[in-house]
C-alpha cells in the first residue's frame, strides 16, 4: 500500500457534528434567502395588501365597533403579522420538497448525522427566515397607529418565533411524503387558508356561533395570533377557552407544545422515510 | 479487506471487492445496479442477507459505513444557490471534519478537479461537467475508503467524460481509494480492474475485463482477397479452418488473431486486399452471458433515465 499524502481528518464527535449540522442548515436557509431577494418581496407583498386594502376597506365598514375598542386596521395588524408567519413558515418546508426534487436532500440523508438534527436545522432555519420576513412589516406599525416600545417588540419577536417554529414543524410533517412541488402547493393551500381564517387574524373571536368558536379553538394558530395581538395591543380582549381568559403564558405553552409534538412527528417521519 | 458479503438485492447478488480496486458494475438500466449501490450506501435496507462495506455492516453499523464512503450519484445533488466552496463546507460539517482542516482538504481537491478559480461562484452557473467534477471532489472531501460512482458520466459529452476519467485515474494513483462504479458504457467498464455483469437483478459474470473477453473465445479476422473461394480452400487445407464467406469478404475465428495474420500472408497464394482483426468486446461478453445485446437491453429501459422516473425514485 502506498502512503497517502494527507492523514484522514480527525472527525468531530457525534454531538458536536449534529450541532454543527443544525447550525449549517440554518445558515444555508439564510444564504439562500439572501440570494433569492424576490422571495422576500413576494412574501411581504401579500400581507401589505391585506393590511392596507382590507384594513381600510373593511375598517370603513365596521368602524371602531367590535374590535376591542381599537380601529379595525390596528386590530388586524398583529393578525396580519401572524398571517405572514403562517404563510412563510408553512412554505419554508417547500425547500425540503425542492431539495428532494433537486437531489440535495440525498446528500444530507446519506450523511452520518441524525435525522433529528436535519429536521431541527430546517425548523430553526425556516422559522428564522419567516420571522425576519414578518419583522419587515413592523415598519408599518407607526403609520397605522400601533405604538411600539422595546418591550412590545421583544414580546412580538418571541411570539413570532414560537409561531414560526411550530408551523415550520407542521410544514415539515406535511412535506415529508410529498415529492413534487405541485402537490406541495396544493396541500399547503388546503391547510393554510382555514388556518388563517379560523385564527382570529382578521376578525375577533369574541361573539362567534358555537361551531365556529370550536373550530377556532382547535386551530393552533389561534393562540399565536392571540399572543401577538395582546403583546402589541394590551387593551385587546383576550382569547377565551372554556369561558376563561387564556393567559399569555398559556398561549405560549400551547404553541410550544404543539410545535414540540409536531417536530417529534417530523423527525419520526423522516427517520422512516430513508 | 473490504468485504461485500452475501446479500439479496433484487435477486441473489454476492461478491467481494479488494481494497484499492476499481470495481465496475455493468448492466442495462433497471438491472439492479442502483438498488445494489443504494444498499451498500445504506440508503435502502436489504430485505434479506448482509453486506459489509469498509469492514462495517450496512444495517447495524450504518453511521460507520456512511463515514467511510463517498458518493457520486447519477443525479446532481449540489445546492445550486450555494457556491462551490459552500457546498464543500456544508459537506465537511455533515461529515464532522474539523473547521480548521477544511480549507487544507478543500484546496487540493478543487485544484484537482480544475475548479480552484470557481470556488466562490454559485453552482447554478456551472456546466454539467463542472458540477459533476465538484461532486467528485465533494465525495472525496472526508477521505472515504470507498468511493461509489453511480453512472458518473451519464448525460455528459465525450470530452467531459474523458476529463472525468483523467481525474479518476489521477485519484487512484494518488490515494488508495476503492472505487465502485456502475456504468452502461462499455469503454468505461474496460477501465475497471474487475467487472460484474448484472442483468435482471443477477450477477451473471464477474472477472477482469480481459478474462471475461477471453471467456467469449476467439478473435474475429475479416479478410478480403482477390479470390475468396481459393483463399477459403487454402485456409482449410493449411490450418483446418472453415472460413465463412460474408458478402465480399471472409470471416474466420482464431484464438490469437494478431499472431495469426502473418501466417495468413505467408500461406495464401492469392493477393490480400484488406485484413481486420477484432478482439471480443464487452458487448460480446454481455451477449454471451445474457443472450441479449447491451444496446438492445438498454433501449428497452432507457426511459428509466427520464426525469419522471427519477422523481419517483428520489422519493424513496
Amino acid at each position: 500500500m502506498t502512503t497517502t499524502a494527507v492523514a484522514p481528518p480527525r472527525a468531530a464527535g457525534p454531538t458536536l457534528r449534529n450541532l454543527r449540522t443544525i447550525r449549517m442548515i440554518w445558515f444555508r436557509e439564510l444564504i439562500r434567502l439572501r440570494r433569492m431577494p424576490t422571495r422576500i418581496i413576494s412574501s411581504i407583498a401579500q400581507p401589505i395588501i391585506f393590511l392596507l386594502v382590507m384594513g381600510a376597506g373593511i375598517g370603513s365598514l365596521v368602524g371602531d365597533r367590535g374590535a376591542g375598542g381599537v380601529s379595525y386596521q390596528v386590530f388586524i395588524f398583529p393578525g396580519i403579522l401572524a398571517m405572514s408567519i403562517i404563510t412563510s413558515s408553512l412554505f419554508s418546508a417547500m425547500s425540503i420538497v425542492w431539495d428532494r426534487e433537486f437531489g440535495f436532500l440525498r446528500e444530507m440523508l446519506v450523511a452520518p448525522v441524525t435525522r433529528g438534527s436535519l429536521v431541527l436545522g430546517k425548523a430553526v432555519g425556516g422559522g428564522t427566515v419567516s420571522v425576519a420576513q414578518g419583522l419587515l412589516l413592523i415598519v408599518f406599525a407607526p403609520f397605522i397607529g400601533v405604538s411600539l416600545n422595546p418591550v412590545r417588540v421583544l414580546g412580538l419577536v418571541i411570539a413570532l418565533l414560537l409561531l414560526a417554529f411550530a408551523l415550520t414543524a407542521l410544514g415539515i410533517v406535511l412535506s415529508s411524503r410529498i415529492n413534487r412541488m405541485e402537490s406541495f402547493q396544493m396541500v399547503m393551500a388546503l391547510v393554510m387558508q382555514p388556518m388563517i381564517f379560523l385564527s382570529g387574524a382578521v376578525f375577533p373571536l369574541t361573539s362567534l356561533p358555537a361551531w365556529l368558536a370550536v373550530l377556532t379553538r382547535l386551530n393552533p394558530a389561534t393562540y399565536g395570533v392571540d399572543l401577538c395581538r395582546r403583546v402589541l395591543i394590551p387593551e385587546a380582549p383576550p382569547l377565551t377557552l372554556f369561558g376563561q381568559a387564556v393567559p399569555l403564558w398559556g398561549d405560549a405553552a400551547i404553541i410550544l407544545a404543539f410545535g414540540a409534538i409536531t417536530l417529534a412527528l417530523a423527525v419520526k417521519l423522516f427517520a422512516n422515510a430513508e | 479487506m473490504r468485504r461485500f458479503g452475501d446479500f439479496t438485492a433484487v435477486d441473489d447478488v454476492s461478491f467481494e471487492v479488494e481494497a484499492g480496486e476499481l470495481f465496475g458494475f455493468l448492466g442495462p438500466n433497471g438491472a439492479g445496479k442502483t438498488t445494489t449501490i443504494s444498499i451498500l450506501c445504506t440508503l435502502q435496507s436489504p430485505s434479506a442477507g448482509t453486506a459489509r462495506v469498509a469492514g462495517h455492516d450496512v444495517v447495524t453499523e450504518r453511521d460507520q459505513v456512511r463515514r467511510n464512503i463517498g458518493l457520486v450519484f447519477q443525479e446532481i445533488t449540489l445546492d445550486d444557490y450555494l457556491t462551490a466552496a459552500e457546498n464543500l463546507r456544508f459537506h465537511a460539517v455533515l461529515y464532522g471534519i474539523p473547521p480548521a482542516e477544511v480549507q487544507a482538504r478543500m484546496a487540493p481537491l478543487l485544484d484537482m478537479v480544475g475548479l480552484s478559480d470557481r470556488a466562490d461562484q454559485q453552482v447554478r452557473f456551472f456546466s454539467g461537467g463542472m458540477k459533476r467534477r465538484l461532486e467528485i471532489a465533494r465525495g472525496l472531501l472526508h477521505m472515504p475508503r470507498v468511493l461509489f460512482l453511480d453512472e458518473p458520466t451519464i448525460g455528459l459529452d465525450p470530452q467531459t467524460r474523458t476529463h472525468i476519467w483523467d481525474y479518476v485515474d489521477e485519484l487512484r494513483a494518488r490515494e488508495q481509494v476503492t472505487m465502485f462504479l456502475t456504468t452502461h458504457y462499455m469503454d468505461e467498464a474496460e477501465r475497471c480492474d474487475r467487472i460484474a455483469i448484472i442483468d435482471q437483478g443477477r450477477i451473471v459474470a464477474i472477472d477482469t475485463p480481459t478474462a471475461l473477453k477471453a471467456s467469449v473465445g476467439a478473435d474475429t479476422i475479416t479478410l478480403s482477397t482477390h479470390d475468396d473461394e481459393l483463399a477459403a480452400r487454402e485456409l482449410a487445407a493449411e490450418f483446418g479452418l472453415s472460413a465463412e464467406a460474408k458478402g465480399d469478404h471472409l470471416v474466420l475465428r482464431v484464438p490469437d488473431g494478431e499472431a495469426f495474420v502473418p501466417r495468413i500472408f505467408s500461406t495464401l497464394t492469392v493477393g490480400v486486399t484488406s485484413v481486420n482483426v477484432r478482439r471480443p468486446s464487452l458487448d460480446d461478453v454481455f451477449l454471451k452471458y445474457t443472450g441479449r445485446d447491451l444496446r438492445d437491453a438498454d433501449s428497452a429501459g432507457s426511459l428509466a433515465a427520464n426525469p419522471m422516473v427519477r422523481a419517483f425514485r428520489s422519493g424513496r
